[in-house]
């Protein structure tokens, strides 16, 4: 189980505001965070993982990754972490990319055949497509068998047709390796198919917190707010 | 003009000049890179103060430069002093004063397109590096280094070619001895001095080529390196 208990201010683009923060994940969970720009969704994110300051508490099973501003680094809190322009190792190919995390060459075979990408392991990232680029970094991120795996928009430069295959190996990875995820979206059909739980952020506080049939379908401000 | 024979030209100065360029970039690459990496991640408020510092050499005359390091590098001062009473290393008038000189006068050549390469390069790549449980040590050199290539080949060619062309300061620190401190710009300022125009000319002609031929291959570089993408 994941508790986590954080403040932080923020100076972001709507003013200052303070990302305050309470939440409880069970093992395995796959959790959708919503909201609008600015709401603080990316920087829980980057808390999360260790990227960046906060006060407050976060236990991962028995051990803290925060406890109060005692701050465990993120080289020691085995995230995968998929971010919205890949940031793929550019000097690498698609099988060094995963090697790098970790020499695991089966895991790899693995990965790369749940996401068809095996034929362009040899391949340099460079000349990979979006799509690809995505794929091979949700594979990385899956490389060091993350206690949690966070991503941030991981479809959100996607066409249509590769958002829907993306969207299912993504659901894919998650049910094999039996990953919590915390996914960040603005897309509701999106996080209607894939999580079990879906958070929505506003002005850096949680204003729901529910299963998708509970948030997403019925109609309240909250719908409102998320289809603007 | 005199005519003159070319088997009498003396090569000596420019292998001197080579051997200086090539020393200074070597130790100014070890020293620069964790300087160029610190700066370019830092936001502390000693960062202004380094930058400028670093910078120095750009804007000061070579003889202010050469002045100082001469004061600091004399047996009379302390460090001076010490390099000589307990290493037996003489830093005045001597191929060693002229590499540690040449490292204070190139120093920002090499920080500098370091830095910027590493400013440039996207911040999730080195963060997911770290997040894959690697160092910082081993993010610098396996990621950031190998993805500012151009930076980098930029930073030790015209390191190189920096330290073949200075003149002033190693004139004040090195003088003009023949095969420890008689590089190829000293030897040329000597010609004209004793107005031997002949040799003066073809010395300079090959410093114009080769450093013609030295900053050509860079730009050669950079641009097969943008054409296909790398960039």
């Amino acid at each position: 189980m994941i508790q986590i208990d954080i403040h932080k201010k923020l100076h972001g683009s709507q003013g200052d505001m303070d990302l305050d923060v309470k939440l409880e994940i069970q093992k395995g969970e796959f959790i959708a965070l919503m909201g609008e720009s600015g709401s603080g969704k990316t920087t829980l994110l980057r808390v999360l993982a260790g990227l960046e300051k906060a006060e407050g508490d976060i236990r991962v099973e028995d051990v803290y990754w925060l406890k109060k501003q005692k701050m465990l680094p993120p080289q020691q809190r085995e995230i995968g972490f998929v971010f919205q322009d890949y940031a793929l190792f550019e000097n690498m190919s698609v099988e060094e990319n995963l090697l790098y995390v970790n020499d695991d060459k089966v895991l790899v075979k693995k990965l790369l055949q749940m996401t068809e990408l095996n034929r362009l392991a040899k391949r340099n990232v460079k000349s990979l497509s979006g799509g690809q680029k995505q794929r091979v970094s949700l594979c990385r991120a899956m490389m060091n068998k993350p206690k949690l795996l966070l991503m941030d928009e991981p479809l959100s430069a996607l066409d249509p047709a590769m958002r829907t295959k993306l969207q299912d190996e993504i659901l894919k990875l998650h049910k094999t390796f039996g990953t919590t995820t915390i996914m960040v979206s603005h897309d509701t059909d999106v996080s209607y198919n894939l999580s079990d739980r879906i958070l929505v952020l506003d002005h850096g506080k949680i204003i729901a917190n529910g299963t998708p049939q509970e948030i997403l379908l019925k109609t309240s401000t909250i719908t409102y707010t998320l289809s603007v | 003009m005199e005519i003159f024979d070319f088997a009498s030209l003396d090569f000596a100065p420019f292998i001197l000049s080579f051997k200086l360029a090539g020393l200074t970039t070597l130790i100014l690459f070890v020293l620069s890179l964790p300087l160029a990496w610190y700066l370019s991640q830092t936001n502390s408020k000693t960062k202004p103060i380094l930058e400028a510092v670093t910078a120095l050499p750009i804007v000061l005359p070579p003889s202010v430069l050469g002045f100082y390091i001469l004061v600091v590098l004399s047996p009379n001062s302390s460090v001076g002093g010490f390099f000589e009473d307990l290493l037996g290393v003489k830093l005045v008038f001597s191929f060693t004063g002229l590499v540690v000189a040449s490292c204070f006068y190139s120093l920002p050549f090499m920080v500098q397109p370091l830095q910027s390469g590493f400013e440039s390069l996207n911040k999730h790549m080195l963060e997911a590096s770290y997040l894959a449980g690697k160092s910082k040590l081993q993010t610098l050199l396996k990621i950031a280094l190998p993805n500012i290539k151009p930076s980098l080949i930029t930073a030790l060619i015209i390191t190189f070619a920096h330290t073949v062309g200075e003149f002033g300061v190693v004139l004040m620190v090195g003088g003009s001895i023949p095969g420890e401190t008689k590089v190829a710009s000293v030897a040329i300022y000597e010609m004209v001095e004793v107005m031997e125009y002949g040799k003066a000319h073809i010395y300079s002609a090959l410093m114009v080529l080769m450093s013609f031929i030295v900053l050509l291959s860079v730009y050669i570089f950079n641009h097969t390196q943008r054409k296909i993408g790398v960039l």
